[in-house]
């Protein structure tokens, strides 16, 4: 085992005298500003530990000399928050939907809190834009399925629609296929009738049976000439709009075995002010009555 | 050329000792089969990020199941096989004694390890997992683990054990230390009830806020320990001899293994702050990560002060160019992560994309970059050849991935900063500003820019694999390389006295 001592004329360092593979090792001193920055750092660590919750005891802990608290902190941000928001939320929360559109700084805050609300909360299902996507209604245009007035946007929102709420907006459209209340023929004879009815007849189709069955079935929600009845939310069949789509199959479909939108009542999430301000927003989006 | 003919007589040869390099060979081979896999499944990944519809709708495609298949290939797989293979190199070299325990255990670990890679990437992608970050496989794979571990920690003590020189060389005290704080690390946070023997699914014995702390005891010190203390071992062996120099300070070196071995312990909790881990518990893990900044920087400095008087090979050796830039790149990250552990900085930055630039500025910048150092040293050696296919290809490589890691990490950075500044960004009326889609898709470019320094590094990888087939089929040289006799004094040391 070599254990010579051997000078570095690079550094002008010794080694430690050892040698593994022929590596060896020199015996520079530690860095001082290495040695001087680790003291510093363990400096730092105890006077952050004097100042914050740090060391823990038997039955608790060191709170630390500054009362810090991530919770505390955190009540303190919601609360100046709160207070931030509320200077003209308690006043749309106060005042009649309308009201709150005819008052430019209060509508510039609702709209703001309404855009951000409707961001985080509706357009997954309703579009960014509201623009909508098959089975969700476009928001966007004047085709309403519950109404397009204020107050209509402001009761769906808040109790939603089928959302299990009391008061929440329910309608059912009969399993026309599914329970045998129409014939298999008649089914195929109806959806004739309603195609030709959106525009998209089928060619050498007889729509005087399916008109017959219309009448008798339909008409009394979708009404006489398909217009559709928001008392219900029965969509216009008479229209270029659709909420699941225009094809021959998707109209069996839903005739025979229908699906019905489902939209929590937002209430239990949303303060009434806020619910106010998305529906400022989704009515501003552009088809608002 | 031979150092020993600039030193004539300096050192007496001794016999050599047969050591088991077939294992290095296998490890070498196994580390970048698993690096280009990596890489690959990391590419991809990015890929989904930036565009979803990647995702395929298969459940084996989707983000959730591929993603611990790259991390586990990049750590464990690639940087698993890169420290296996190089610490079975060092320590017997270094102690002069061949591999303890024989053939057959050695490759007992070898193959167990790689079994333990292939089922546990099968069973991300089939979606068993425990969910615990990189601690994802299930028990039955964890027991087996334990076993191939215990074996490997038998070879690497035995072999200390036996050792012909009378000191252990620094290299082997950071590889020990990460084999057998590993140990333990595995074995606490993996203790679970499994549902049936019969069932690949447990339950941990610990709950709630104890889990999380546990977890990141386990992932942090996974960092210290695998990530930083293995390749920390590798660095002190192959660039002293890359550089042919003597390491800088010993005295630095014992100092700096110790406080980092025990301040990294405590890190842990800096990755659950502002959750309901107890406050006190938070400052303690952020206190002692701010502490961790010099014990880490001490393996940078004798890292790159080693070079002293040696700087000019960085022009001729593109092969210690990696070994040199993955110590810059480790002297970043070491200070980027005690700064991101104290509170306020990780207010900003905790669950943002800054946080996986970090990961990766020490993934791809350190302990890939130090891997590949040392694997295009060790290959002509393992093989017996005069030397790489060509030098040109590894400075192609160098370059090419440096430029990689440079786009990930720039991305990162301002991807993750943006990120944070949008979740906390409140307008005039005190409502948020950003809804959280909208810095979804704001991430867009990022990810991209992203995608292709990870295409990028994967390129330069494959130029790797194909400079070291080169090298391997090349004619085989009777002599052994010069640098290889370890009798040489290096550059620049002289017997005091004479």
């Amino acid at each position: 085992m070599p254990t010579k001592i051997e000078k570095d004329s690079v550094t002008g360092r010794e080694t430690t005298g050892h040698e593994w593979d022929g590596l060896r090792e020199l015996n520079t001193p530690l860095p001082k500003w290495w040695l001087y920055t680790l003291y510093a750092s363990i400096v730092f660590a105890i006077v952050y530990s004097v100042l914050y919750p740090s060391v823990p005891g038997i039955t608790g802990y060191f709170h630390g000399v500054l009362g810090y608290s991530t919770r505390t902190q955190v009540a303190a941000d919601v609360r100046a928050m709160a207070a931030q928001r509320g200077v003209s939320m308690d006043k749309i929360k106060d005042m009649p939907i309308e009201q709150v559109r005819e008052n430019p700084q209060l509508l510039a805050v609702a709209l703001t809190a309404g855009r951000i609300t409707f961001a985080e909360n509706c357009q997954a299902c309703h579009g960014a834009g509201g623009e909508g996507r098959p089975a969700y209604p476009v928001l966007a245009d004047d085709v309403w399925l519950w109404g397009g007035k204020l107050a209509d946007i402001q009761q769906t929102i808040t109790y939603g629609i089928r959302s299990g709420h009391p008061d929440a907006r329910v309608s059912q459209m009969p399993r026309f296929g599914a329970d045998a209340i129409l014939q298999p023929a008649q089914i195929q004879q109806v959806a004739d009738y309603v195609m030709a009815l959106y525009g998209k007849p089928v060619a050498g189709a007889d729509t005087a049976a399916g008109a017959t069955v219309f009448a008798e079935n339909c008409a009394a929600c979708h009404g006489d000439k398909g217009q559709g009845n928001r008392e219900f939310g029965a969509p216009a069949l008479a229209s270029q709009v659709h909420l699941y789509g225009d094809t021959r199959a998707v109209v069996v479909a839903q005739i025979t075995n229908p699906r019905q939108g489902v939209m929590p009542n937002w209430n239990v999430r949303l303060d009434p002010a806020t619910i106010k301000s998305v529906a400022l927003y989704v009515h501003s989006l552009g088809g608002g009555e | 050329m031979s150092d020993a003919a600039l030193h004539p007589g300096a050192m007496a040869v001794r016999a050599p000792v047969d050591y088991n390099m077939a294992v290095v060979r296998k490890f070498t081979i196994a580390a970048m089969f698993w690096g280009v896999v990596a890489f690959l499944v990391g590419v991809y990944l990015a890929a989904e990020l930036s565009w979803p519809a990647l995702n395929l709708g298969y459940s084996f495609t989707n983000f959730g199941r591929l993603r611990p298949v790259h991390t586990s290939a990049a750590i464990f797989a690639f940087g698993g096989s890169a420290l296996f293979g190089t610490s079975f190199y060092v320590v017997q070299r270094t102690c002069r004694a061949r591999l303890w325990g024989g053939e057959a255990l050695a490759d007992f670990v070898f193959w167990g390890y790689q079994f333990f890679i292939v089922m546990a990437a099968l069973s991300y992608v089939m979606g068993f997992s425990q969910s615990q970050e990189y601690a994802e496989p299930e028990w039955h794979l964890d027991v087996f683990l334990t076993l191939v571990w215990v074996a490997y920690a038998a070879i690497f003590l035995g072999t200390l054990l036996k050792r012909e020189e009378s000191h252990i060389y620094v290299a082997n005290w950071f590889y020990l230390a990460f084999i057998l704080t590993i140990a333990v690390l595995h074995i606490v946070n993996n203790m679970a009830v499994p549902v049936s023997i019969y069932m690949a699914k447990s339950y941990s014995v610990y709950s709630g806020v104890q889990n999380a702390l546990i977890q990141w005891w386990y992932g942090h010190n996974a960092v210290g320990f695998f990530l930083t203390a293995g390749f920390l071992g590798m660095m002190y062996y192959f660039i002293p001899k890359q550089a042919n120099r003597p390491v800088y300070s010993y005295r630095l070196s014992v100092v700096h293994f110790w406080a980092l071995s025990f301040t990294y312990i405590w890190a842990g909790p800096h990755h659950l702050h502002y959750t309901s881990l107890p406050d006190w518990t938070q400052t303690l893990g952020m206190v002692f990560s701010v502490i961790l900044w010099m014990p880490s920087w001490g393996g940078m400095i004798n890292g790159l002060m080693t070079l002293s008087g040696a700087w000019d090979k960085l022009r001729t050796d593109p092969a210690l160019r990696f070994s040199v830039t993955a110590v810059g790149f480790y002297g970043m990250s070491t200070f980027e992560g005690p700064m991101m552990s104290i509170r306020d900085v990780n207010a900003l930055s905790h669950y943002t994309d800054w946080t996986i630039g970090h990961v990766h500025s020490g993934a791809l910048g350190w302990v890939a970059f130090i891997s590949f150092g040392a694997i295009y040293y060790m290959v002509p050696l393992l093989w017996n050849r005069s030397g790489l296919y060509s030098t040109k290809l590894v400075a192609w490589h160098y370059w090419i991935a440096t430029l990689g890691i440079v786009f990930y990490i720039t991305a990162m950075w301002v991807a993750g900063i943006m990120q944070g500044l949008m979740w906390r960004a409140y307008d005039q009326f005190g409502f948020l500003q950003y809804s959280f889609v909208e810095s979804v898709s704001a991430m867009h470019p990022y990810y991209v820019i992203r995608m292709l320094g990870g295409v990028m590094f994967l390129t330069g990888a494959l130029i790797m694999v194909f400079n070291l087939v080169m090298t391997v089929r090349s004619p085989s040289t009777d002599t052994k390389a010069a640098r290889d006799d370890g009798a040489a004094l290096p550059a620049g040391l002289a017997v005091a006295g004479e």
